[in-house]
């Protein structure tokens, strides 16, 4: 105690720092070649059509406003080592913010300069007058350059004010922002819930004819959701979970219980007001999540790296297909999905045991492997399944290219659920979700479980300690691939065709970084994953709500990968295992500058 | 009648002879010492025995049963559980689960009776976690109480000792190897494990065979010291017998210089 003491007396009146200029010179050239990068890859011109506040903001420019803004704000944090007292802030943190986005600007410009004096459309097919003529504002470079300078300076000082004001206002500003923005960029979902409530003349007042927000109701929404920031007393989500995990156990149950209860009512009650396209996008998230929880089993609980995880998903696609479709080249059983009758079932215990196999096979010969090596021998045998798939030497079983066409509807009795009828594939894939879920749960918490955990924390003790890890490595394989053959299952009937091209290795990727930007070995986290990639992004072939962002989407996938990885490689809803491993630093270290912390807010009054 | 009856075992790894014709055997309740200089083969001896590696040759007998080439797992199964030197826990399981896990052979719920929560899959549960709170309360409160719940690389170093003795306890064996059970220690842990390993034949019946450095440890609890060195059993007998044994000696000490040279 005394020793805190003595540290808070130290310091009288800090002086603060002086600016940083090389870390400002940094941050401002990485903001404007992010921006030339972000203009030369097409984005602005691409989402220049679809508007966040009509008439004069569109997503194409806001891929290019807010690199000033976050690259000011960075460029105006001081490094400080763990621990040491927190920099003062001042007009130090203005001016470093300011000038990082004058330079970002005066970079830009520059780019702007380049392509329109030099013709590089030969190269760069992107970089032609037309994005000049957008850039520029069709006003002349001279005017364009300086708006930009000067804009993306003005732009910088915010990020650096943010630094300064207070945690509320900071909240409430990124209220406003998150506000804004999550209205203007789930136009769809919301029109979609508005008419399905009949309260169309809601989004008819908030939306502009030709998309994206009213400046007016822009003002509003940013008022609103202002308010909500400043009403929420600035705790950081990370506090907030930390909070959470020190909570006794019966209360976290109990919350977590009612969570469970209000999404069983959404899962059950939204698709009936949703329209067709968000059902659509929800189904697709549901067979992600329903792969991404069988896939956490392998890799988040068991650690094994499996990067040919599609190729179950195309061992259940493609059993289906054989035993469903009429179409079926050789073996044509012609069984319906029909959950009420015996067929249906049967279908089930197949792709079960399908699936099983498949897991032996492939497991068998890699359970020697670690690592990397289990990781590349995988990729291999995914790839294998797909061309086995393609082969001219099963296309009497499988269709080669030509895949096998007209899988018929699943049913549930006399009622048909026709793939093209969203809502109704919602319901299904709720339903095996809601089996996945469970499975995962009792299996995460069981001698099983524990198994797979140990093993993945040390091979050679869990084998010492008595586990067959041979047999375990091969239980976490199968179950795996049983997750992943449903997911074919539902998703064979639903889109009624299948070809090999839809099993790309590509799937197998996506469903990994669905795991860990999500939280390996966390079931929320994979839901979480599977929304925020799938739902927003879109999936492989599947589009999601951000649409205009189609052609781009690898390309965000990929930057996010590296970001989560480098800020938080724990994901965005880590298990409560993985949470304490990379808390348990800070929370010790919490309680040792509590003090200070409260020093600084003492300071502030 | 023995209860690990080894003779003749030799491993080697390349150029290097780690095991040259080993000769051993404990007695049921007995507490045996392998001691020797650094590199003298002990620490494969026990990867040998709990079959981490498979001998080139000889025999090791448990119970009569000749378990050499046998499956860890296996072996931890028929009844041998190790911890090991430079102590190995599942870090990021808290210490229940430790625990928990090394009963993974004595239980037997698999899947179906899990996703079914059949009752025996529940009984099964509940007394995993019992057993598991009893094997930790051997060690009295260090272990206990809040620490349950608690990751295992939390643990202070001492602790993490007493975890993997708990966790090789917990797989219910008849004979224990501890691989340089005190090593990191300070001396009042030291001495209050050194009381616990006698607990551990005493009360709790189990055979002990340890690897250890501290030779006071070893005076203090071995019924019987085993001097390899060299990868062959050079002496054996009692603390007092081995202490005075020229070889013994020799191996650590190496031998006094030539007169004539000078």
């Amino acid at each position: 105690m005394t020793d805190v003491l003595d540290r808070r007396e130290l310091p009288e009146t800090p002086a603060p720092n002086p600016v940083d200029w090389s870390k400002v010179q940094k941050w401002g050239a990485l903001g404007g070649l992010t921006m030339s990068f972000i203009a030369a890859i097409g984005m602005v011109a691409v989402l220049d059509r679809r508007l966040i506040i009509s008439p004069w903001l569109s997503l194409g420019f806001l891929t290019l406003v807010w690199v000033p803004v976050m690259y000011g704000f960075v460029g105006a944090t001081e490094d400080v080592p763990d621990g040491s007292s927190p920099p003062v802030k001042g007009e130090r943190d203005l001016i470093s913010g300011l000038v990082t986005g004058l330079l970002s600007g005066l970079f830009f410009a520059f780019f702007i300069v380049i392509i329109d004096t030099f013709d590089v459309t030969e190269i760069f097919r992107n970089l032609g007058p037309n994005l000049v003529e957008l850039l520029t504002f069709g006003r002349g470079i001279g005017v364009a350059s300086l708006v930009w300078i000067i804009g993306s300076g003005l732009l910088g000082l915010v990020g650096g004010a943010l630094k300064v004001i207070p945690r509320k206002f900071r909240s409430a500003l990124s209220g406003a922002a998150v506000g804004v923005l999550g209205f203007a960029l789930l136009e769809l979902i919301v029109t979609d819930i508005a008419q399905g409530l009949l309260i169309e003349f809601v989004t008819d007042w908030i939306y502009a004819l030709n998309g994206g927000l009213t400046t007016l109701s822009a003002v509003v929404i940013a008022l609103l959701s202002g308010a909500v920031g400043l009403r929420s007393d600035g705790r950081t989500l990370a506090e907030r979970r930390l909070e959470r995990m020190n909570l006794p156990s019966e209360v976290l149950f109990r919350k977590n219980m009612i969570a469970a209860f209000v999404t069983v009512l959404a899962v059950i009650f939204l698709p009936m007001i949703l329209g067709s396209l968000t059902n659509e996008l929800l189904a697709n998230v549901g067979l992600f999540v329903l792969m991404g929880l069988g896939l956490n089993i392998v890799v988040g609980s068991a650690g094994l790296l499996d990067l040919g995880y599609v190729a179950f998903f195309a061992v259940g696609a493609y059993t289906t297909a054989v035993l469903t479709s009429p179409l079926s080249p050789s073996f044509a059983p012609e069984l319906t999905l029909d959950f009420l009758s015996w067929e249906g079932w049967l279908i089930m215990a197949i792709v079960l045991v399908m699936a099983a196999i498949a897991g032996i096979l492939v497991g068998t010969p890699v359970i020697r492997l670690r690592g990397d090596y289990l990781a590349i021998v995988t990729l291999g045998f995914g790839e294998i399944v797909r061309i086995l798939f393609l082969s001219d030497w099963l296309s009497p079983i499988f269709g080669g290219a030509q895949g096998i066409t007209n899988v018929p509807s699943a049913a549930i009795g006399p009622v048909v659920i026709r793939g093209t009828s969203s809502q109704a594939m919602f319901y299904v894939v709720s339903v095996f979700v809601g089996l996945g879920i469970y499975v995962a749960w009792r299996l995460h918490r069981s001698r099983t479980g524990r198994a797979w955990t140990a093993l993945r924390e040390d091979e050679d003790v869990a084998e010492a300690m008595g586990v067959n890890t041979t047999a375990a490595k091969l239980t976490a394989f199968v179950m795996g691939a049983m997750f992943a053959a449903f997911a074919g299952m539902i998703f064979a009937v639903k889109v009624g065709a299948i070809f090999p091209s839809s099993f790309k290795l590509l799937v197998s990727i996506i469903i990994l970084v669905v795991v860990i930007v999500g939280g390996m070995g966390s079931i929320p986290g994979v839901i979480i994953g599977a929304v925020v990639l799938i739902g927003v992004l879109g999936g492989p072939t599947q589009p999601g709500l951000l649409q205009e962002f189609g052609e781009f989407k690898l390309l965000i996938y990929g930057a996010l990968l590296v970001v989560m990885m480098l800020k938080r490689p724990e994901g965005l809803w880590p298990s409560l295992r993985r949470q304490r491993e990379l808390h348990h630093e800070e929370m010790s270290q919490d309680a040792w500058l509590r003090t200070e912390v409260e020093h600084d807010e003492e300071g502030e009054r | 009648m023995p209860v690990l009856e080894i003779s003749g075992l030799k491993k080697g790894f390349g150029g290097v002879q780690a095991l040259d014709g080993v000769e051993f055997h404990v007695d049921k309740g007995e507490i045996v010492s392998v001691i020797g200089p650094n590199g003298a083969g002990k620490t494969s001896f026990f990867n040998v025995i709990t079959g981490y590696f498979s001998p080139d040759g000889g025999h090791i007998l448990f119970n009569g049963v000749n378990i050499a080439g046998h499956q860890p797992h296996e072996i931890t199964e028929l009844g041998i559980a190790r911890t090991f030197q430079n102590v190995r826990l599942f870090p990021n399981m808290t210490v229940l689960e430790n625990v928990m896990v090394a009963q993974h052979c004595r239980t037997s719920t698999g899947i179906f009776g899990t996703l079914l929560n059949t009752a025996s899959y529940r009984r099964e549960e509940k007394e995993i976690e019992e057993r598991a709170k009893e094997v930790l309360s051997f060690f009295g409160q260090r272990l206990k109480g809040y620490r349950w719940d608690q990751p295992a690389f939390v643990l202070s170093y001492a602790n993490r000792r007493r975890l993997e003795i708990a966790r090789a306890m917990a797989t219910m064996p008849e004979l224990i190897l501890l691989d340089e059970p005190t090593a990191g220690m300070n001396p009042k842990e030291t001495a209050e494990l050194t009381e616990l390993i006698r607990q551990l034949r005493d009360d709790r019946g189990y055979t002990v065979v340890l690897i250890e450095h501290e030779m006071r440890v070893v005076r203090d609890v071995s019924d019987r010291v085993v001097v390899l060195d060299h990868g062959v059993k050079i002496a054996e007998g009692d603390y007092e017998t081995i202490s005075q044994d020229p070889d013994v000696i020799e191996a650590y000490l190496g031998r006094p210089a030539e007169p004539d040279n000078g």
